[in-house]
């Protein structure tokens, strides 16, 4: 397994769990030694198995979040974010630690028990401790998953914020492709042990290398803001233009998503036909097969997939450039506020 | 419902068994002890002896026992490594072992012709007879209790926060002092108070290894049993007392760790 990770850069180790996302991090950190490896960060040598070099953990500069986000229930929610500072003096700490602290809007809570924290101020507190030592990587393991379902779309919009202002490469674990599209700048796609494929989430979606890349990346998600409803529909303005219309109910900023199995794919001239309400005009960027169907990379005003059989793809001689039309239904829409 | 609430019938009548004859003893002790009684049996210098003794071995075995006990157990918990399990059942032997049996074990290794005998005596250390033989005793018995609790303590601690402390720069030796032991602390706490009740009221391997020398070797438990044919109304004021230091020392463990600290020693 390899990958690299730029400075400012976020990459996404996504895949199922037991892949081995999660050992990578832990070697990175220092906290396992593989067999053979290399770990360097900018100019050093973390680890290189073949000439002896192991730096321990504590000599590394990771900001590691822990699945479980690991606070020490014995400290306050300050001392928890000074815990890694050595030698300024313990006003000083407290000063820096509250900055940090504040800025994840919890400078009120500066004094607060791990016992009476909410998952989501754990979580919040666990990456303001990680940010402490203005780390030379930063790592996170499943950053969201211990959150409850509501608490983890505020959550996952702050940590977004958060990863686009740090400059340090960040690699980040997660078993969701979805969570992984929204935060990772790239997605590694890990499958027993190995990268399977690297790139942007669209790229991977419209481009899958494999099956099981096409299975993991799940639902094309388009962004837009919901309009309003009509007719039993609540319509969605698609950012970069274009619309499509579902039947759940949303208001404001949404992503929509549709599986690519749903979308029908129908020549440019075509006229429209069927039940099918949603009609976006697509070129065709790539044709991949994939175990017995294929999946087609459309650029519309944002990157969609769709899979069709290989009989279809023949029928209508598509190749790259081809322009079509994209359609499926209301009800194959799902709308989540984003 | 007939049924359940038979049951718990009967298991309330169990419960009073137990209480009636757990307690009796201690109630007996302080019926047959009159406040006057006590006073005068603080007043005799052989029970002050024996009660100062006490308090003076108990507490400096339970610093030795604490002090080289603590990292011990950490390792115990925290590393794997082959015969980890033979190690903590001899760790454990001390608990099973009658007092006798430690008592002439102690002496077959470290008396004038045990053992070590001959290194401890060029090294100018005399244990038998002498106050240092009871603290060895007492560790000795009361160092399991100890570090059974220690070890489960360190083990129950998530293993992500030793590696958290890590990432964040701290080492080993740190993370051990500021991670291991805070979370541990109530385990710990436990475990020391068990051994510390262990050690006060340790009385066959004592005997056997540094004798019954009032002032020297003669601890309260020691104390009682010497006075007992003579002086059953004595005896039983000594015994007040130390069941009343007893009862003060698993309070204040139990008022300092709050309520999880004897729910950890039970499990």
């Amino acid at each position: 397994m390899g990958a690299d990770c730029r400075p400012g850069e976020c990459l996404a180790l996504s895949g199922p769990s037991g892949a081995g996302k999660s050992s990578v991090l832990r070697i990175v950190a220092g906290l396992l030694r593989p067999r053979r490896g290399v770990v360097s960060c900018a100019a050093e040598t973390w680890l290189d198995t073949e000439t002896g070099v192991n730096v321990a953990p504590e000599g590394r500069r990771c900001g590691y979040v822990f699945q479980d986000y690991a606070i020490f229930e014995h400290l306050t929610a300050w001392q928890n974010v000074a815990f890694g500072m050595r030698g300024t003096p313990r006003r000083a700490r407290r000063r820096r630690a509250e900055a940090l602290l504040d800025r994840f809007g919890l400078l009120a809570r500066a004094d607060a028990r791990p016992v009476t924290m909410s998952g989501g101020e754990r979580q919040r507190v666990a990456v303001a401790r990680a940010l402490a030592r203005e780390p030379a990587a930063l790592l996170l393991d499943e950053p969201l998953s211990a959150l409850d379902a509501r608490t983890r779309a505020s959550a996952g919009r702050e940590l977004a914020g958060v990863l686009r202002d740090t400059r340090a490469p960040t690699i980040l674990v997660t078993h969701d492709f979805a969570e992984a599209a929204v935060l990772g700048d790239r997605v590694a796609v890990v499958d027993e042990g190995r990268v399977v494929q690297v790139g942007t989430a669209a790229e991977l979606a419209a481009a899958p290398a494999s099956a099981f890349v096409a299975d993991f990346t799940g639902a094309v998600v388009l962004t837009g803001v919901a309009r309003g409803r009509d007719e039993g529909v609540t319509i969605v303005d698609l950012d970069g233009g274009g619309q499509v219309v579902s039947t759940d109910v949303a208001e404001g900023p949404v992503a929509a998503s549709v599986y690519p199995w749903e979308i029908v794919i129908e020549p440019a001239e075509a006229a429209a036909t069927g039940s099918a309400r949603n009609r976006l005009a697509a070129e065709v960027v790539s044709i991949t097969p994939v175990g017995g169907r294929v999946r087609l990379g459309l650029a519309a005003t944002q990157p969609l997939a769709a899979e069709i059989s290989e009989a279809a793809v023949h029928e209508m001689d598509l190749r790259p450039g081809a322009r079509v039309t994209a359609t499926w239904k209301a009800t194959a829409t799902r709308l989540v506020r984003a | 419902m007939r049924r359940s609430r038979a049951f718990g019938a009967v298991a309330l009548v169990a419960l009073v068994a137990v209480l009636v004859f757990l307690t009796l003893p201690i109630v007996a002790i302080f019926a047959n002890t009159s406040p006057g009684h006590l006073i005068d049996g603080l007043d005799d210098p052989v029970a002050r002896d024996a009660l100062w003794l006490s308090l003076k071995t108990t507490a400096l075995a339970l610093l030795i026992i604490v002090v080289i006990g603590t990292p011990a157990a950490y390792l115990l918990a925290t590393r794997d490594f082959p015969g980890r399990a033979v190690v903590q059942t001899l760790i454990e032997l001390p608990l099973v072992l009658p007092p006798a049996a430690a008592g002439i074990g102690l002496l077959a290794a470290l008396g004038p012709n045990g053992i070590l005998g001959g290194a401890l005596d060029d090294a100018g250390i005399q244990l038998v007879l002498q106050t240092a033989g009871v603290v060895v005793a007492l560790v000795f018995v009361a160092s399991p209790f100890y570090l059974r609790q220690a070890e489960s303590a360190f083990g129950a601690v998530p293993s992500s926060l030793v590696e958290a402390s890590r990432t964040l720069g701290v080492g080993e030796v740190g993370t051990f002092l500021r991670v291991s032991i805070p979370s541990a602390r109530p385990g710990l706490l436990a475990g020391a108070a068990l051994a510390w009740g262990r050690a006060l009221g340790e009385f066959g391997a004592t005997l056997m290894f540094a004798g019954s020398f009032q002032g020297i070797t003669q601890t309260v438990p020691l104390a009682i049993y010497d006075r007992f044919s003579q002086d059953f109304a004595g005896a039983l004021a000594l015994s007040a007392i130390l069941v009343c230091v007893s009862f003060v020392l698993l309070l204040s463990v139990k008022l300092v760790t709050g309520r999880g600290a004897l729910g950890a020693a039970a499990r």
